[in-house]
C-alpha cells in the first residue's frame, strides 16, 4: 500500500503552557480531499499551518507522501497553500505572481511562460495575466491565488477558509470548482473551514476539531447521522439534546420528557439527540407534549421552538400551501423517530 | 496512552529566525553597540571616572564652578520658557482647528509645518536683523512709540528662536489628542448634565493633557539639548555651548564636558520617556471607536476676527526666519535698518562658486546616512515584526533611544571612542574621517527611518510573505522580492526625511568636522554667520539648505500620500 499523502502522527502544539493541538492523528489518503472543520480556535488552521511548514510541532510528526517533513522549512516542502485574503502580491502582475513558484524552481523561462498559461486557462482567466491582482474582483482574485498554488504541482493542496471573503452566490459556485478541479488534477487536498454546510458539500472525509483535538472524523453522512459526542451532534446541523437516563428496554427518561424505542448499547445516564425534522407536531398529543414558544418561518421549512417541561425542543417542519401552522403559546403533541436518534454518554 | 515524547526543537525554529536573520540581527547589533552604545556610555564613564577609579569627584567640581550652576540655571530657564512661549502659539491653533469650522484650518496646518523646514540656527542671525536691538521691529517701535522690546536679549533671543521654531511639536501632538476625543464623549458628558467650564476641566482638559504633555516635553528635551542656537546667537552660558567649549577649547580629557553630557543625556532621555509615556495613555484613552473629534461649530464675526488675527500673528512670527533669512541672504548691506540697504544676487553668486563642495559633501553623507538607516530600519523592524528572537524589542528600543542622545553627547562620545584610531596609509584619525559623519548622522536618525520602516512592515500582511514561501521563496528571496518592494513606499519616506533632517544637523558635524575640505553645508553657514561679511553667503547657503529640506520633506509626504492611496485601491489584494 502506498503511503498516505498527508500523515500527521501524535502532533501537538502550543506556546508556554497554552495548548493548541493536542495529540492530534490522522491521515489524508492520496486524491483524498479532506476537510478539517471547527470553530475559530479549535486549532484547525494551526494544524494546517503546520502542514504547510509554518511552525514545528512541540511533539509527533507530519509526513507528506511518506516523507518526514517536520523540520523541512516551508520553501522545501513543495506544498501549496491557498490563503484567505488570497495573499496575491500587488505589486506584480497575475502572470508574475503565477510564474513565482516556477522562477524559484530554475524552470525555464519558455516552459515558465507556457505553464503559467496553462494555468491561468485552468482557472478560466487566460487573458488577465497583465493585469493587477487590484483590477480583479474578488472571485478572479481567488482563481489566481488558486493558478499560482497549482502551477507547481504540488504533493498536497491546501485552502484555508479559501471562500470566507466571497459573497453566498459566488462562494457555491466557486466550491463546486475547486472540487471538479481537485478531481480533475487528482489532488490531495486539506481545506479548512468553519462552516459544515462548506465542509459537508465539499469533502470525502472531514476532522472534527474543538479545543485542539479532533472530536470525530468520517465521510460527512456518517458525522450527520452518527455524531460520537455532543459536540460534534450540536456542530454540524441543528439537534436537540436532552440529558436523563436510559434503560435497558430502550426507553429513555429526562424531566417532563420521555422517549422509547432506542437502540441500547449501555444503559445509565445518557443523552439522547435528535434533529429537528425528525419531530413530527400534532395537534393532540398521545404521550408527549409541549407548548409553542417561538416561531420562525423560514420559507420552505417553519422552526418551531418547543417547550417541552424544562426542555426546549427545536422542530423543523415542511411548509406548503395550507399546511397546518401552530400559534406561538398553542399546545402540541410531539412524536420523534427514535430510530433516528442517537444516544450518547 | 501516554504522549509522545516531546520533539527538540531547535533554537532558530523556536525564534521563528533564519541564519540570514542572525546576520541581519548581528549586523543591526554590531552597528548600535560600535556608533551609539559605546559612545555615550564611554561620556557617562569618563564623567564619573579619576583614571584609575569611579569617582563623583567631576560632578562636585561642576557644582561648586559659579559658571556651570548658572549655565544648567540658564538651559533649564530656556527650555522651559521655550515651552510656554510654544505653548502660547499652539494651544488656541489647536483649539481653533477642533473646535470651531472655518478656512483658518488649513492655514493653521501649513503653520504647523512652516517652522519644521528650517532648523532654528539657520533663522537665528536673521532673526537678530529683525528683532534685535536695532532690528526692524524695535526700530520701527522707537520711531513710532519710542521704546524697544528685547526680544533677543542674551537668553530671550535663544527662548524666541526655539519657543517659534518648536511650537508646531505641541500643536501637533495637541490637535491629534483633541481629534481623537469622541463627540459622543462630549454629548454624553452634556447630557448628563455638563456644560462650559466643568466640561472642558473634566472631560476634554484631561483628554487632552497627554498629548499636550507628549509635545511639550520634546520641546523641552530638544531645547535642552541644542547647540547651534545658542552658539549662533553668542550666548555661551548655557549647558550645551559650555559643553562644546570645553570639549574643542580645554580638550578632549576635559571632564567638564563629559558630565555636562550626562546630565544633557539623562534628562533628554527623561524628556522623551515622559513623552512616550503620556503618548502611550493617549492611545488607551481613545480604545473606544471615536467619531473623530468634538463638535464643531461656526465661529461668530467678532470670533473670526479674533481667530485670523491670532493666526495672522503667529504666521507672521512662524514666518519671520524664514523671510528674515531670505532677506539677508539677498541684502547688500542690512544694519541698523528696517530693512536692507539693497538687494542683491552676489552672496548666490558666492556659495554656488566657494561651497559647492560643501553641498556635495552634504549630499553624500546624508545620501549614506539615509542609506544606512534605511537598511537597518528596514531589518530591524522585520527582525521585531516577523520573528521571535529573544532581545528583538531591546534592539528596537535602543535605536530608537537614539531619538534622545543629543547630537553634542554623540559627537564627543565618538571623538573620544575613535579619536586614537588611526586609519590605515593616510594615519587619519577615524573620528574625523567623513565617513564617521555620515555614520553619526546615520545614528542620529535612524528612529525616523526605523519608524516609517516599521510602519510600512505593519500594513504588509503577513501571508503575502508565508504564501512566497509555501511557492518555494527562502527567508532571503522573499525579503528581497516581497517585502521590500512591497515596503518601498516607507522605505523611501525613512529615507528623504533621515536624509533632509541630516543635511541640517550641526552639533556632532562641529564636533567632527576637522578640515573645510570634508565640511557639510550646515558646517558652512555656522562658519559663514560667524563674521559679518560671511552673513550674506551664509544666508544663501541657509535658504538654499531650507529649499532642499523643504522639497525633501514635501517629496517625503507625497510618497507616503502616494503609498497610503494604492494600498486603500488594492486593499482587496492585501
Amino acid at each position: 500500500m502506498s503511503a498516505p499523502g498527508v500523515e500527521i502522527d501524535r502532533v501537538s502544539f502550543g506556546y508556554g503552557s497554552t495548548k493548541i493541538l493536542d495529540d492530534v492523528s490522522l491521515r489524508v489518503e492520496k486524491g483524498e480531499f479532506f476537510a478539517f472543520l471547527g470553530p475559530s480556535g479549535s486549532g484547525k488552521t494551526t494544524l494546517l499551518r503546520l502542514v504547510a511548514g509554518f511552525g514545528v510541532p512541540n511533539a509527533g510528526a507530519v509526513r507528506v507522501n511518506g516523507r518526514d517533513v517536520t523540520d523541512v522549512p516551508p520553501w522545501k516542502r513543495n506544498v501549496g497553500m491557498v490563503f484567505q485574503s488570497y495573499a496575491l502580491w500587488p505589486h506584480m502582475t497575475v502572470a508574475k505572481n503565477v510564474a513565482f513558484g516556477l522562477e524559484r524552481r530554475n524552470v525555464s523561462k519558455a516552459e515558465i511562460g507556457k505553464r503559467v498559461a496553462a494555468a491561468l486557462d485552468l482557472v478560466g482567466l487566460g487573458a488577465y495575466g497583465e493585469r493587477r491582482p487590484a483590477q480583479l474582483s474578488g472571485g478572479q482574485q481567488q482563481r489566481v491565488a488558486v493558478a499560482r498554488t497549482l502551477v507547481i504541482e504540488p504533493d498536497v493542496l491546501l485552502l484555508d477558509e479559501p471562500l470566507s471573503n466571497l459573497d453566498a452566490k459566488l462562494r457555491v459556485e466557486m466550491r463546486q470548482e475547486i472540487r471538479e478541479l481537485q478531481r480533475k488534477l487528482g489532488l490531495t487536498t486539506i481545506y479548512v473551514t468553519h462552516d459544515q454546510e462548506e465542509a459537508n458539500a465539499i469533502a470525502d472525509r472531514i476532522a472534527v476539531l474543538d479545543g485542539g483535538r479532533i472530536q470525530q472524523l468520517g465521510a460527512p453522512m456518517d458525522l450527520y447521522d452518527r455524531p460520537a459526542n455532543r459536540f460534534v451532534a450540536a456542530f454540524l446541523g441543528t439537534a436537540n439534546l436532552i440529558e436523563g437516563d436510559l434503560a435497558a428496554d430502550g426507553s429513555f427518561r429526562a424531566d417532563g420528557f420521555a422517549l422509547a424505542g432506542l437502540a441500547v448499547s449501555k444503559p445509565g445516564k445518557a443523552c439522547v439527540s435528535f434533529r429537528p425534522h425528525d419531530v413530527t407536531l400534532s395537534a393532540e398529543g398521545r404521550n408527549l407534549t409541549g407548548t409553542i414558544q417561538h416561531r420562525e418561518f423560514l420559507g420552505g421549512n417553519i422552526r418551531y421552538v418547543v417547550t417541552v417541561g424544562p426542555h426546549r425542543v427545536t422542530v423543523d417542519t415542511v411548509h406548503r400551501r395550507d399546511f397546518r401552522v401552530y400559534e406561538v403559546g398553542a399546545s402540541v403533541g410531539l412524536s420523534i423517530d427514535a430510530g433516528q436518534a442517537s444516544v450518547l454518554y | 496512552m501516554s504522549l509522545p515524547a516531546p520533539r527538540r526543537v531547535g533554537l532558530l525554529a523556536r525564534w521563528e529566525t533564519t541564519p540570514f536573520h542572525l546576520i541581519c540581527a548581528g549586523t543591526v547589533a554590531a552597528f548600535l553597540v560600535a556608533f551609539l552604545i559605546v559612545p555615550v556610555a564611554t561620556v557617562v564613564f569618563v564623567a564619573f571616572w579619576d583614571g584609575q577609579s569611579l569617582t563623583l569627584v567631576h560632578f562636585a567640581d561642576f557644582f561648586r564652578t559659579s559658571l556651570m550652576i548658572e549655565a544648567t540655571w540658564n538651559s533649564i530657564y530656556v527650555a522651559l520658557m521655550a515651552v510656554v512661549v510654544a505653548t502660547i502659539i499652539a494651544v488656541p491653533l489647536a483649539y481653533f482647528t477642533v473646535r470651531f469650522r472655518f478656512k483658518g484650518a488649513a492655514l493653521i496646518q501649513t503653520l504647523g509645518v512652516i517652522p519644521l523646514v528650517m532648523p532654528p540656527f539657520v533663522g537665528a542671525v536673521a532673526m537678530q536683523l529683525v528683532y534685535g536691538r536695532n532690528g526692524s521691529v524695535n526700530l520701527l517701535l522707537m520711531d513710532w512709540f519710542g521704546f524697544r522690546l528685547p526680544f533677543m536679549e542674551g537668553l530671550n533671543g535663544v527662548i524666541f528662536v526655539q519657543g517659534l521654531h518648536y511650537f508646531p511639536f505641541i500643536l501637533l501632538n495637541l490637535s491629534a489628542a483633541l481629534a481623537n476625543i469622541d463627540s459622543a464623549m462630549e454629548e454624553s458628558a452634556q447630557n448628563l448634565g455638563a456644560s462650559g467650564w466643568t466640561l472642558f476641566s473634566k472631560i476634554v482638559f484631561p483628554l487632552a493633557m497627554p498629548g499636550y504633555i507628549a509635545g511639550a516635553a520634546l520641546v523641552f528635551a530638544k531645547v535642552f539639548d541644542d547647540l547651534a542656537t545658542p552658539l549662533l546667537l553668542n550666548v555661551n552660558n548655557m549647558l550645551a555651548p559650555q559643553a562644546y567649549l570645553r570639549i574643542t577649547s580645554v580638550g578632549l580629557a576635559d571632564p567638564m564636558g563629559y558630565v555636562i553630557s550626562t546630565i544633557l543625556v539623562v534628562l533628554s532621555v527623561v524628556a522623551v520617556w515622559l513623552s512616550l509615556l503620556s503618548l502611550k495613555n493617549r492611545d488607551f484613552a481613545t480604545t473606544q471607536r471615536g467619531g473623530g473629534g468634538l463638535s464643531k461649530r461656526e465661529l461668530r464675526l467678532w470670533e473670526k476676527i479674533g481667530a485670523y488675527a491670532f493666526i495672522a500673528v503667529a504666521l507672521i512670527l512662524a514666518l519671520s526666519p524664514h523671510f528674515g533669512i531670505l532677506m539677508l541672504s539677498l541684502a547688500t548691506v542690512w544694519s541698523f535698518s528696517v530693512i536692507p540697504d539693497a538687494f542683491t544676487f552676489a552672496h548666490y553668486i558666492t556659495v554656488f562658486r566657494d561651497a559647492g563642495g560643501m553641498m556635495a559633501n552634504t549630499v553624500l553623507y546624508c545620501g549614506i546616512a539615509a542609506l544606512i538607516d534605511v537598511v537597518l530600519g528596514t531589518m530591524i523592524a522585520y527582525l521585531v515584526l516577523r520573528t521571535k528572537l529573544p532581545f528583538r524589542q531591546l534592539i528596537d528600543q535602543i535605536a530608537m533611544a537614539a531619538v534622545a542622545v543629543p547630537g553634542l553627547v554623540l559627537g564627543i562620545g565618538i571623538l573620544r571612542v575613535y579619536f586614537d584610531v588611526k586609519l590605515p596609509f593616510s594615519g587619519e584619525s577615524l573620528a574625523t574621517f567623513w565617513v564617521m559623519l555620515a555614520i553619526a548622522y546615520a545614528v542620529r536618525r535612524l528612529p525616523y527611518a526605523l519608524r516609517s520602516c516599521t510602519a510600512a512592515l505593519q500594513q504588509l500582511h503577513r501571508s503575502l510573505e508565508e504564501a512566497a514561501e509555501c511557492l518555494g521563496g527562502d527567508k532571503s528571496v522573499v525579503m528581497r522580492k516581497i517585502v521590500v518592494p512591497l515596503m518601498a513606499g516607507g522605505i523611501l519616506a525613512g529615507f528623504v526625511t533621515s536624509f533632509a533632517t541630516a543635511a541640517v544637523e550641526l552639533a556632532s558635524t562641529l564636533l567632527l568636522v576637522t578640515r573645510d575640505a570634508s565640511a557639510p553645508l550646515s558646517y558652512g553657514i555656522y562658519v559663514y554667520m560667524q563674521s559679518a561679511a560671511g552673513r550674506g553667503p551664509g544666508a544663501a547657503l541657509g535658504v538654499i539648505a531650507v529649499v532642499v529640506v523643504a522639497i525633501a520633506t514635501w517629496a517625503a509626504y507625497r510618497v507616503a500620500e502616494n503609498d497610503r492611496a494604492r494600498r486603500a485601491r488594492e486593499g482587496v489584494a492585501a
